[in-house]
């Protein structure tokens, strides 16, 4: 089962970073980007969000390769995940730049820094710490949401615990032990990054109120 | 020309609305190297609009405006604001840096400052501002008059030909307001070229070569702090200040 898990971490850690990797230029153009990048943005978002995971996943993997595109299951995966948690992500990052006060814009940019380095520098060592929170959350949802690559044949967590089962038949525990991991993983992703957090935490930035 | 009649801001013409809200109307007017200027005017008159024209924060719709004889334009803002301090209201302290990084930033990541020297300097502005202690406290943790004080050392660390000031004070408990009026009143002693909004009257009057008085876009009366509050041009000009000095007190300095 060791090696089931092992895949399963690797799906969630390369959709998340690829989530990652889309949502803050995402983000970043969803805020200050011309008008029609904005627009298409949001619609970009509202159709990822709409169509369930699994339509994205066999959208690629068996639709695809009929236009001449061709995956693996691994990385059909990762990029049905990623692109899914790139419209979650970016929300969550919109949300934390938004919360940063214009003025600190303003100031970045009277001291001479362009509008990329001001948010370089400035809005997203912030943002970063103002998104830690809703982020768990975000991966505890995708590395959920990794099951479902079983369907693609990828063999993570639960398909390795089907094999375990069609050769034990005694899927009551095996089920019961897929389930076990997955709740481990997800707390150790939670106790992480509430670790990062408060190792990051700066006085007065967002954190401290969550506490209150 | 002598060194003290150098001009550093000229502002010509300027024009400026926000949709059909005509903001600025045409307001001319210039700065002598190391002059202080004091702008007042009622609320919405379109006095921070005019400062945030100088450095584009905001962009004018028309009309010219030069910083040391070089015409300030699109192009050439990012060099022209390393030029142009900007004190704003709310401080707009960087809060996830401490008050040395605050001053800091602009000298490694604009200026592209060697990390030593910019600390150096970075410290010597705080040391200015009475806040070597503070150096390194993020801005939550401190005060109003504090942070705002951080906020000139920020625009001092760029070494700039100008600093513009918008309403500094305003956002201070009364008791906090002493502490930063004090650095500007020494700033100007040292010959910085200061363009500022503030109602402080005590400052005006004291500190100013010269105070504006704008009212719906235009500029109503300039002239030195003597003039304005004896002289008068205008009963306008003589009812706002009266009204100010109601307000805001004499300041007995
Ligand atoms: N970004 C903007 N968009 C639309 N209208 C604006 C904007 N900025 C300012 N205005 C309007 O322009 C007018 C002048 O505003 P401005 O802030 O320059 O006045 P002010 O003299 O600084 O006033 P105060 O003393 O209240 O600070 C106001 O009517 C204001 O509503
Ligand atoms: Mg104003």
């Amino acid at each position: 089962m060791l090696g089931g898990a092992l895949v399963t971490i690797r799906l969630t850690f390369f959709s998340l970073l690829l989530g990652l990797a889309l949502a803050i230029p995402i983000a970043f153009l969803q805020i200050y980007g011309p008008k029609v990048v904005r627009r298409f943005i949001s619609v970009y978002e509202r159709v990822v969000r709409s169509i369930p995971l699994l339509v994205i996943l066999f959208l690629i993997f068996y639709g695809f390769p009929r236009a001449g595109i061709n995956f693996p299951a691994f990385a059909a995966a990762v990029l049905g995940i990623g692109i899914r948690s790139s419209a979650y992500q970016s929300q969550i990052f919109k949300g934390a730049i938004q919360s940063i006060s214009g003025s600190q814009m303003k100031a970045a940019l009277s001291l001479g820094m362009t509008s990329l380095q001001s948010f370089k520098n400035i809005i997203l060592p912030q943002s970063i710490r103002i998104a830690i929170p809703p982020m768990a959350n975000e991966s505890a949802i995708v590395l959920k949401d990794t099951s479902l690559a079983y369907a693609l044949g990828v063999i993570e967590l639960l398909r390795q615990g089907g094999y375990i089962i069609s050769t034990t038949y005694r899927p009551l525990p095996i089920y019961l032990a897929v389930a076990g991991v997955y709740l481990v993983m997800t707390l150790t992703i939670n106790i992480t990054l509430n670790k990062f957090e408060k190792r990051l935490k700066i006085p007065g930035i967002g954190i401290e109120e969550r506490v209150r | 020309m002598s060194e003290e009649k150098k001009t550093i801001l000229k502002i010509e013409d300027l024009h400026k609305s926000f949709g059909d809200n005509e903001v600025l109307k045409g307001v001319s007017l210039s700065l002598n190297k190391g002059e202080n200027k004091v702008i007042i005017g009622p609320s919405g008159t379109g006095k921070s609009t005019l400062l945030n024209n100088v450095n584009r924060l905001v962009p004018p719709d028309r009309g010219r405006i030069y910083l040391d004889g070089e015409e300030i334009t699109s192009q050439n803002i990012n060099k022209m604001r390393q030029e142009i301090g900007f004190v704003f209201q709310d401080f707009g302290l960087f809060n996830h840096l401490t008050a040395l990084g605050n001053v800091k930033v602009g000298l490694t990541k604009v200026k592209k400052m060697d990390k030593q020297d910019a600390q150096d300097l970075a410290m010597e502005e705080l040391r200015r501002v009475g806040l070597e202690e503070s150096a390194e406290q993020y801005p939550a943790e401190l005060s109003g008059g504090q942070k705002q004080r951080v906020g000139i050392a920020r625009a001092l660390a760029m070494q700039p030909k100008l600093i513009l000031f918008d309403e500094p004070t305003s956002a201070l408990d009364p008791e906090l307001i002493g502490e930063v009026l004090n650095v500007m009143k020494n700033l100007a002693k040292e010959g910085m070229t200061m363009l500022v909004v503030t109602h402080e009257m005590g400052f005006a009057r004291t500190v100013s070569d010269e105070i504006i008085f704008m009212e719906n876009g235009y500029i109503v009366e300039q002239g030195p702090p003597k003039q304005l509050f004896n002289n008068p041009d205008t009963e306008r000009t003589r009812e706002f200040l009266f009204k100010l000095t109601e307000l805001y007190g004499e300041g007995d300095e």
